[in-house]
């Protein structure tokens, strides 16, 4: 076994990711590069990728945030960018993580909506979703009624 | 600011919206980084080294496999350190081997076994739920805050 001497140590990395009919990865990371101050940015197909000092990595996404609040997010990363044992130039391939985020990627516009919705209304108005843990019972004249569908 | 566990923990919808209301996220990549940013022997790709399976004994016996014990040093401390839990039930994203699926399975098993405030929800399929959905993650975390 080797010794492992880890790099970048004391950073953070952070994806944000765009969905945006008006907002693409390349505007974020050149408002990124912008107010970059030393940190890592890497654009991708879905947003960016940065790394840096906790501090500045959230001062960037602060004023990322600001350009599309209800269609950008944010979430942390282990590796930083480009890491030779994630990064898809070195692998071939989705990188390992990515169909995750890809299968989210198709609910998130019904999030961006549900935020943009509520920037008006009162969340407490809104009814509560569907309860996974309940599980209801079978209502006695529904069983009756599948009886009655069964062809004889 | 309370520390949020979320399940899937790699979910990108849940970290945001609890990094967005004012809370920490407790996800894998905190548990992850923490081990690449770490100096000690070489175990690639994710640093987890024949110490996790044992640390993992905390959270699954000893005849659980080793694949499990693992997973569970990285989200074991997490469940004892989280004061809230969001669970996603349909996340066909978290699927994978035996060792994946039954350290899902260990892990909902803790939470609910956790006296912790917990929201569990599916999912949206459609604008409508993506309306609801928002509305009880932002309920659910603003009465967190309050309560704090």
């Amino acid at each position: 076994m080797t010794e492992y001497t880890p790099t970048q140590t004391d950073t953070v990395t952070k994806y944000v990711v765009v969905e945006s009919f008006e907002v693409t990865p390349a505007d974020l990371a050149l408002r990124a590069y912008e107010i970059s101050q030393g940190a890592m940015i890497k654009e991708t197909c879905f947003g960016i990728v940065i790394n840096g000092k906790k501090e500045g990595v959230d001062r960037i996404i602060t004023e990322l945030r600001k350009i599309d609040p209800d269609h950008i997010f944010v979430k942390d990363r282990g590796f930083p960018p480009g890491d030779a044992r994630r990064c898809r130039a070195n692998l071939g391939g989705a990188r390992p993580g990515y169909n995750g985020m890809e299968h989210e990627m198709a609910i998130i516009p019904y999030v961006s909506h549900g935020l943009e919705k509520l920037k008006n209304h009162d969340e407490k108005t809104v009814p509560p979703p569907k309860n996974p843990l309940e599980h209801p019972l079978l209502d006695v004249y529904k069983l009756k009624k599948l009886i009655d569908a069964q062809e004889p | 600011m309370v520390k949020v566990f979320i399940y899937p923990a790699t979910s990108l919808i849940l970290s945001d919206m609890v990094e967005r209301f004012g809370h920490t996220p407790l996800s894998s990549a905190i548990a992850i980084r923490e081990r690449i940013q770490t100096a000690g022997l070489e175990s690639p790709p994710l640093q987890i080294t024949p110490e996790e399976p044992k640390k993992g004994l905390k959270w699954a016996a000893v005849e659980v496999p080793a694949g499990v014990r693992g997973r569970m040093s990285l989200y074991g401390p997490m469940i004892g350190e989280c004061e809230a839990a969001i669970i996603i039930n349909d996340a066909d994203l978290a699927f994978g081997c035996m060792g994946c699926a039954r350290t899902n399975e260990l892990i909902k098993f803790l939470i609910h076994q956790k006296e912790i405030p917990k929201l569990e929800l599916f999912y949206p399929k459609n604008e409508e739920e993506g309306v609801k959905f928002v509305a009880a993650i932002k309920r659910f975390l603003t009465e967190l805050g309050a309560s704090k």
